[in-house]
């Protein structure tokens, strides 16, 4: 069900002739900006589509995002001058890789805080626990423990 | 008819689950023994409705039959015949009818081969699995019923989205959702244990099998939607961190966690409580999974306030069933004993590492998914969580898990010897520092990173040899004597080796696709050449062809390589006329684990048509990773110890019975 829904909605909603992502006419003839240009177009989203990025997206906003982008690189905006410009044309909706800024905090740390929170809380545990334990003595076995045990043993002597 | 029949089917499927949801659990408080087997018959019975409701569906679908809203909107007349049958499971109401036939085939799996489970302990297992049955019967009575009538049939159907149009649907969402609904066994388990009050070693070999088949078929689910994606999609692109990929993931990773604990939890009593957390958390992610693709909130929370009627009701089911069995674990985990002592260093701990690593991925997947919805709502700011978000979250903890998974299977249990561990791991080292050295002389160009993830991969690889090597005793031992002992190895053994092994070959595939992709695009004439990663793709010409229920653009391109004629690939673009919509079908070369893969883009008046020519080095290795895995998981399986509805001795179940 999972790339069908996408599927769904990149066709039903835009009813789009299918076509490439990056068409040829849009290569930039300088390679090393074109790949400047396929980096950043991998990092925005095209706003029409459902998370797709617009290096991915057939969508004629894509292309038009596409282009924008080398445009910019063709006027000599350095990467982050790019970014900047399409965020404050179109909100930080634009950008695949959320900034790590102050409302992004808690997304950014998540993993590091929950490895560090977790590693720690267990280790503690861990110790705390073998320590407690090797200090307690094991409960006797029962009665009943005992006759089963012995039962165990006499089949596996016999086997 | 058949309609009305197959709605009449799911109703009584309904009124089973309902009876199935209390008499056992009254027998289970009155120790009733024919109250409790209850269950049993109940639950083989709605397998045996919703079944007939599903086959009702089919036939309607194969029969063209649109009188029914379902088949007019998902099909043609013209539609081949495997489509038609697929074409069930491609919309919303069909696939929820699957989902929950899949439910009843695991409740009646149960019902059929539990017989070694305690009787009380089924009849909870049952009873849970019907109330999460019966709020799914519900929400499809209520808001999506498939059988549903049209006052004036047309003579004509809608036919199906053409991306769908594929093998990938005959395959992939049963596939996932044997995986994502397997998982509702070990949540009933859980609850069950939970509603008993008693958990112990044995409670977990017995959930063991069923989370392993679920893990199983989601694994390849995944692998096999993610192959689909590649070839149909037409860029090429396997992975997108999609939410509705999220939502599959999730499960994933949380049950591949939870199949690690059950093993501690049945070898040493331990990590009993979160086991069961996580028994619960992984359903909880794959009705959460549901919640997201089903209710349309992610396309965007708009579109989900506009028609919140399946949303909602789904919604309220998660908050029931999320909700309800947080609390009752709330309420009764701390009654649970913990059992079972293990130093840091030991087998224990290194699955509790890869507990905490994979939780932790998956809470990371979680809140990526779920945080713009979130500050779109609460904080009115839209914003994006994509890929480059994922993947510089995900690698630091995947090369952390890799790092440590071929340490894992040698460290004994209770207390480990990480020196001594280290040490004979010191081969599995050097082949994955070779690995390096070879990739970071050879390669030209790419990131820094890409060796030294193809030596991780390596070691991981060489580290799942080395266990099965220093079990079996190669090497030290004269071959015989290690032949023998290798048959002699539990086959969970070999299972475990063969999934580590998987994870390595598939990081190998991501990091070579990746890293080494050659890229062409072009508009090309007939008689143009492409060169690409030393392969020369000659254009021959375009071609039309008509096709059962589309037009098809065919373009034939000669490939050869050192002057050498390889094949000749067909890339083509295809136009449904009903939907007006088109596919492409990427043409795709197949040279050991590398492939060659074209897609055609929009022809030009002149005859010249866009062309994209992609050279993917390994990129099989990709999806050959998770059917090791999976295949592993098969091998463990197979596992006498773990063998679904293995007969246990009589006195095992004499012993248990009293203390209920």
């Amino acid at each position: 069900m999972r790339r069908m829904m996408v599927a769904f909605v990149a066709l039903m909603l835009l009813a789009l002739p299918a076509a490439h992502a990056v068409q040829p006419d849009e290569i930039m003839s300088d390679p090393a900006k074109e790949s400047r240009a396929r980096d950043l177009s991998r990092e925005l989203r095209c706003m029409v589509c459902q998370n797709q990025s617009i290096d991915d997206s057939d969508a004629p906003l894509a292309r038009d995002l596409r282009l924008l982008v080398r445009e910019r690189i063709a006027a000599g905006d350095s990467n982050s001058q790019v970014l900047d410009f399409l965020v404050a044309r179109y909100g930080e909706f634009v950008l695949l890789k959320p900034r790590f800024e102050r409302q992004n905090m808690l997304l950014w740390l998540l993993a590091p805080l929950l490895l560090i929170g977790g590693g720690l809380a267990l280790w503690l545990q861990i110790r705390r626990r073998s320590r407690n334990g090797a200090d307690v003595p094991a409960p006797p076995l029962t009665p009943d423990e005992e006759a089963r045990l012995a039962a165990l043993m006499a089949d596996e002597a016999k086997s | 008819m058949i309609a009305e029949s197959g709605h009449y089917a799911l109703v009584l499927a309904l009124g089973l689950a309902l009876i199935q949801s209390i008499v056992p659990l009254i027998g289970a408080r009155l120790r009733d023994d024919a109250l409790m087997n209850v269950a049993r018959s109940t639950a083989l019975a709605q397998l045996l409705f919703v079944g007939a409701a599903f086959i009702a569906l089919v036939t309607l679908h194969v029969n063209s039959d649109f009188s029914v809203a379902n088949v007019y909107e998902n099909s043609h007349s013209m539609k081949p015949l495997l489509y038609k049958i697929t074409g069930v499971w491609g919309n919303h109401e069909g696939s929820m009818l699957l989902w929950v036939l899949i439910l009843a085939l695991f409740g009646g799996l149960v019902a059929a081969f539990g017989n070694n489970l305690p009787l009380s302990l089924r009849a909870h297992v049952l009873a849970v699995q019907a109330w999460i049955a019966s709020a799914f019967y519900l929400f499809i009575l209520v808001t999506s019923n498939p059988f549903l009538r049209i006052a004036n049939p047309p003579i004509e159907g809608r036919d199906l989205n053409p991306v769908l149009q594929d093998i990938g649907l005959a395959v992939h969402p049963p596939m996932l959702y044997l995986g994502y609904v397997g998982f509702s066994i070990s949540f009933s388990f859980a609850i069950a244990a939970l509603l008993e009050g008693r958990i112990d070693a044995a409670w977990a070999r017995w959930v063991r099998p069923w989370t392993l088949v679920a893990w199983i078929f989601l694994t390849l689910g995944i692998a096999m939607g993610s192959y689909w994606a590649y070839y149909e999609l037409g860029w090429g692109g396997w992975w997108f961190w999609d939410p509705v990929e999220n939502a599959s993931l999730m499960p994933w990773l949380a049950g591949t966690a939870l199949l690690h604990s059950a093993l501690v939890m049945e070898k040493r009593n331990a990590l009993k409580v979160w086991t069961i957390l996580l028994s619960i958390l992984t359903f909880s992610l794959s009705l959460l999974g549901t919640f997201l693709v089903r209710s349309g909130v992610i396309t965007s929370v708009h579109a989900f306030a506009t028609d919140p009627t399946r949303g909602v009701f789904i919604l309220l089911i998660l908050c029931l069933f999320i909700g309800g069995s947080l609390s009752l674990f709330a309420g009764r985990a701390t009654s649970l004993k913990q059992g079972g002592l293990f130093a840091p260093i030991s087998r224990e701990g290194a699955l509790v590492l890869n507990n905490l690593l994979l939780t932790v991925a998956c809470a990371v997947v979680l809140f990526g998914t779920l945080y713009p919805l979130a500050m779109e709502m609460l904080a009115d700011f839209k914003m994006s969580v994509g890929a480059p978000f994922y993947n510089l979250t995900f690698a630091p903890l995947f090369t952390l898990l890799l790092l440590a998974v071929p340490f894992g299977p040698l460290l004994a249990w209770k207390r480990g010897d990480l020196l001594g561990v280290t040490q004979r791991l010191l081969a599995a080292g050097v082949a994955g520092l070779v690995a390096v050295a070879i990739v970071w002389g050879w390669a030209s160009g790419g990131s820094t990173l890409a060796p030294l993830a193809i030596g991780l991969g390596i070691f991981v690889i060489a580290g799942a040899v080395t266990d099965i090597v220093e079990r079996t005793g190669f090497v030290r031992l004269p071959f015989a004597t290690a032949l023998h002992r290798a048959r002699g190895l539990p086959r969970s053994a070999w299972g475990s080796a063969f999934a580590h092994a998987g994870l390595g070959v598939a990081l190998i595939g991501i990091v070579c696709e990746t890293t080494w992709n050659s890229e062409y695009i072009a508009t090309m004439k007939q008689n143009d050449v492409a060169h690409v990663a030393g392969y020369d793709v000659k254009l021959d010409g375009l071609f039309q062809r008509q096709g059962p229920n589309f037009h098809e653009m065919i373009a034939e391109f000669n490939v050869s390589h050192d002057g050498e004629k390889l094949s000749v690939m067909t890339p083509s673009k295809r136009s449904f006329t009903t939907r007006g919509s088109s596919t492409t079908e990427a043409a795709l070369l197949t040279r050991g684990a590398s492939q060659l893969y074209i897609s055609l883009g929009d022809a030009t008046a002149e005859g010249a048509i866009a062309v994209r020519i992609y050279h993917k080095p390994l990129v099989l290795l990709i999806w050959w990773g998770p059917v090791l895995m999976a295949f592993g998981g098969v091998l463990s399986l197979s596992d006498r110890r773990l063998r679904v509805g293995a007969p246990k001795p009589a006195r095992a179940k004499q012993r248990l019975q009293p203390a209920e």
